[in-house]
């Protein structure tokens, strides 16, 4: 609803007013009106001074204000009706009209008339006095509004007592909620005091018996603080005494706990009065929390060396190896000492670049309503887990492939309201976006209760598109990846909303660079699950260190599945120059890493090789390298801005001996096995850059 | 967070629409009704967590709103705000007598009418 169709509500309901107004006087004039005919004109000109109001038409509020006062006097029988006051009323109620035409436009001139009527009208009505200005009466004032006292002292909070009466409970009030109230202006520390509450024979269901003390902190408005009582004066016994800040080496609660000061009772419940400021405390102190501003590149320096650090370690770690140092010397223990604290050092800096999930999460729910709006389809946005904690960088990174992918959901998987009845959906759609910390990962995932993904129309158009060959054998996983191939779009015709040209290959490559990974589960009719699964830092990576050929190569340890020294009989030649792996009866494709990569192989027997299991697109692949060195952590350094793209190869990193090693993308691998599957004819693997 | 429903009692389609407008944008959902019995008839078909009232109105005006809830069979401990352009102290005395909440005065501001309706109902910050 805009402002202009609230107008126009105005400007007919006004119509109606005057309208009822005319009438009503017509019958004054003819002598048939009685009490209601009256009550009937005040409401009518009253109802257009509380509405122009909201408006800001202040002449009208004005002469309204006047002829009001007038009609109340009429109303309470305080003024009679003579010949000269009948016509003042009627002539008023034409200059009315008129003002609320000249409301319609702008700046349109006040009817002559309103000065003299207006002094009329204040005459009548026995001086200026009694009508008072209407401009005063619009001033909102609270009804327990009182005068401030501004203290220059900084303030730390304030002691609030409460001692509600029983018209409190009777007008709708409730103690909880005004301290809820109070809770969201600081750290606030309830107590409730019950001594007065009688045993239940004396006990009088009239009666107000608890009473409250308030400990507010880390609030300095006082005005806020009152704004929480404004309507329960009179309703309580209220104290509000502001707490000015101490210096810190002076005992906090002595002045609030006036009980710990009492001897006696320090001797008969000791540990009481003890406890009391201990439990109370921590308020104060996250009263006193601040937070530091600090400039991220100084957190990303920070990062940087701490990579550098963990680097440092591997290759002390290494030499020492080779050094042929027996390995419980002391210098091994220290180091690894060394070891521990530079994880803890960079556990502790990629906290101080987590931020919780919700505020990105917030803006995703204007995403959907207006992904609603635009398709005229009726979408519930659920979000979990918003407090989740993930790297401020990829925070920033996600926002827009979050974007995209709602978008889809909304365009795409959500069915139109007519659609979904048929189906016996309920009309309204949800689309639930979730995060999750998942063993070492954080997991985001989007989920609709949609249509789901058509698994043959899928393929239909990645064969259409050339994506895929048509006589392609793909797992469900595969087909659904589909989806993220550059220059897919399944819908029909382009959307205004989701189709731009830009596919999901886009959100595919921008959660790659994230170090992350997108999978897809989907059921006909039930809907889609889009799940990121995501590092918890963009700088290290867990992974298992690889020798293929005379290269040292890292597999993220994320996609490892399983390491596999085969038997002669569990590898099988389907075609020339492609092998699959039986594990426990299932057949995985094999991928050669020194033949895709175009490296001399150490040994040709298989058994003598270790098949590593990754998985990948919702498929398993069987990576074959010469041998295993380590697992390790090691710090992405990316190969983008210094050597361009590769597929395959998702970065690089330098390891302990200062040797550069490739880290492999699993899932351009398992691409690269795929379309080799798709390609039959060609026997061999050959290198594909 | 559950959404609070607010019934919205005045004889103005102009100040029902803004009030509901001004609801909607705050979280809160609202059913008018346009006079004092409406209202009263509308508050027994449903359980409402605020009541916003305007005082003149035909049939039954806001005082009786306010004595036939306080006195009437069901949630009768509901926060009932008055909404008027009305300020006088012996307004504000007689409706604070029938049991009123709270008083707002016309025209309102719409973050203050949130705020006071967040804090009678304990409803989440919106």
């Amino acid at each position: 609803m805009t402002l202009d169709s609230l107008r126009e509500t105005f400007f007919a309901e006004c119509e109606d007013l005057i309208e009822s107004l005319t009438e009503n006087l017509e019958l004054v004039a003819s002598h048939e009106w009685d009490a209601e005919t009256i009550n009937a004109i005040f409401r009518a000109v009253h109802s257009i001074k509380g509405s122009a109001g909201a408006f800001g038409f202040t002449d009208l509020v004005d002469f309204a204000h006047h002829y009001e006062t007038t009609l109340d006097l009429i109303r309470s029988d305080k003024l009679d009706i003579s010949n000269d006051v009948l016509r003042l009323i009627i002539r008023c109620s034409d200059n009315l009209a008129e003002l609320v035409e000249g409301s319609r436009v702008e700046g349109s001139p006040v009817p002559e008339a309103t000065k003299d009527l207006t002094a009329e009208l204040i005459q009548l009505s026995g001086g200026p006095d009694a009508a008072g200005s209407p401009e005063d009466e619009f001033v909102f004032t609270p009804v327990a509004a009182l005068p401030i006292e501004i203290s220059l002292e900084p303030v730390e909070g304030f002691d609030i007592t409460l001692a509600p009466q029983p018209s409190l409970y009777l007008s709708g009030h409730d103690p909880l909620r005004l301290i809820s109230g109070l809770d969201k202006l600081g750290a606030l520390t309830p107590e409730c005091i019950v001594d007065a509450v009688p045993t239940l024979d004396d006990f009088n269901f009239d009666e107000s018996y608890l009473r409250w003390k308030l400990k507010l902190r880390g609030a300095e408005d006082e005005d806020a603080v009152r704004d929480v009582f404004q309507f329960v004066d009179g309703h309580c016994t209220l104290e509000i005494t502001p707490v000015l800040a101490e210096p810190a080496n002076e005992p906090h609660d002595a002045p609030v706990e006036p009980v710990a000061a009492k001897p006696e009772e320090l001797q008969t419940v000791a540990p009481q009065p003890r406890a009391q400021p201990a439990k109370s405390s921590p308020p104060t102190q996250k009263a006193a929390q601040s937070t530091l501003r600090v400039d991220p590149e100084r957190v990303d320096r920070l990062i940087n060396s701490v990579g550098e650090l963990i680097i440092n370690h591997a290759v002390i770690d290494r030499n020492l190896k080779e050094s042929g140092l027996v390995s419980n010397s002391e210098i091994t223990t220290a180091l690894d000492d060394y070891g521990t604290l530079a994880r803890e050092i960079q556990e502790g800096v990629m906290a101080i670049r987590a931020q919780p999930v919700k505020s990105l999460f917030q803006r995703m729910g204007r995403v959907v309503r207006e992904a609603g709006e635009a398709t005229g389809k009726k979408v519930t946005f659920v979000t979990e887990g918003e407090a989740t904690e993930i790297d401020k960088t990829m925070l920033e990174r996600l926002a827009d492939p979050l974007t995209h992918m709602l978008r889809n959901a909304v365009d795409h998987g959500i069915e139109a309201p007519a659609r979904r009845q048929e189906t016996g959906k309920p009309e309204t759609g949800t689309v639930r976006l979730s995060a999750a910390h998942r063993s070492g990962h954080v997991v985001i995932e989007i989920i609709d209760d949609g249509a789901g993904l058509n698994r043959e129309r899928l393929m239909q158009k990645a064969i259409e598109k050339g994506i895929i060959t048509a006589d392609a054998k793909l797992s469900e996983g595969e087909v659904y990846a589909l989806l993220f191939a550059p220059g897919f779009s399944t819908a029909e015709s382009v959307t205004n909303l989701s189709g731009r040209g830009v596919g999901m290959d886009v959100v595919k490559t921008a959660i790659t660079s994230l170090g992350g990974k997108v999978g897809i589960t989907s059921s006909p009719g039930q809907g889609s699950a889009f799940t990121i699964s995501l590092p918890l830092t963009l700088a290290v990576l867990d992974g298992m260190i690889v020798e293929v050929g005379a290269e040292t190569m890292v597999l993220p340890l994320s996609s490892i599945v399983e390491t596999i020294r085969p038997a002669a009989s569990d590898i099988q030649e389907v075609t020339p120059g492609e092998w699959v792996l039986s594990v426990r009866g299932t057949f995985v494709p094999v991928v050669n890493l020194n033949a895709l990569m175009g490296l001399e192989q150490t040994d040709d027997d298989h058994t003598n090789r270790v098949f590593v299991l990754i998985d990948a697109n919702d498929a398993t692949i069987a990576v074959s390298v010469d041998a295993i060195q380590d697992q390790r952590q090691v710090v992405i350094k990316s190969l983008k801005g210094n050597y361009g793209a590769i597929t395959g190869i998702a970065a690089a990193t330098i390891l302990g001996d200062g040797n550069i090693a490739l880290i492999i993308d699993p899932e351009a691998l398992s691409g690269l096995a795929a379309s080799q599957r798709a390609a039959q004819s060609q026997h061999s693997l050959e290198p594909q850059f | 967070m559950t959404q609070k429903t607010v019934l919205v009692i005045d004889d103005s389609r102009t100040i029902r629409r803004l009030v509901s407008q001004t609801l909607t944008d705050g979280g809160f959902a609202s059913v008018t009704a346009e006079d004092g019995a409406l209202g009263v008839a509308a508050f027994q078909q449903e359980r409402f967590d605020a009541v916003i009232t305007d005082i003149n109105m035909p049939n039954l005006d806001g005082f009786g709103v306010l004595e036939a809830i306080r006195t009437g069979p069901s949630n009768r401990k509901v926060p009932i705000l008055v909404l008027t352009t009305e300020s006088s102290q012996e307004f504000k005395d007689k409706a604070r007598g029938l049991g009123a909440t709270g008083w707002i005065v016309k025209p309102f501001n719409d973050k203050q009418l949130i705020e006071i309706l967040t804090l009678v109902t304990g409803a989440d910050a919106a």
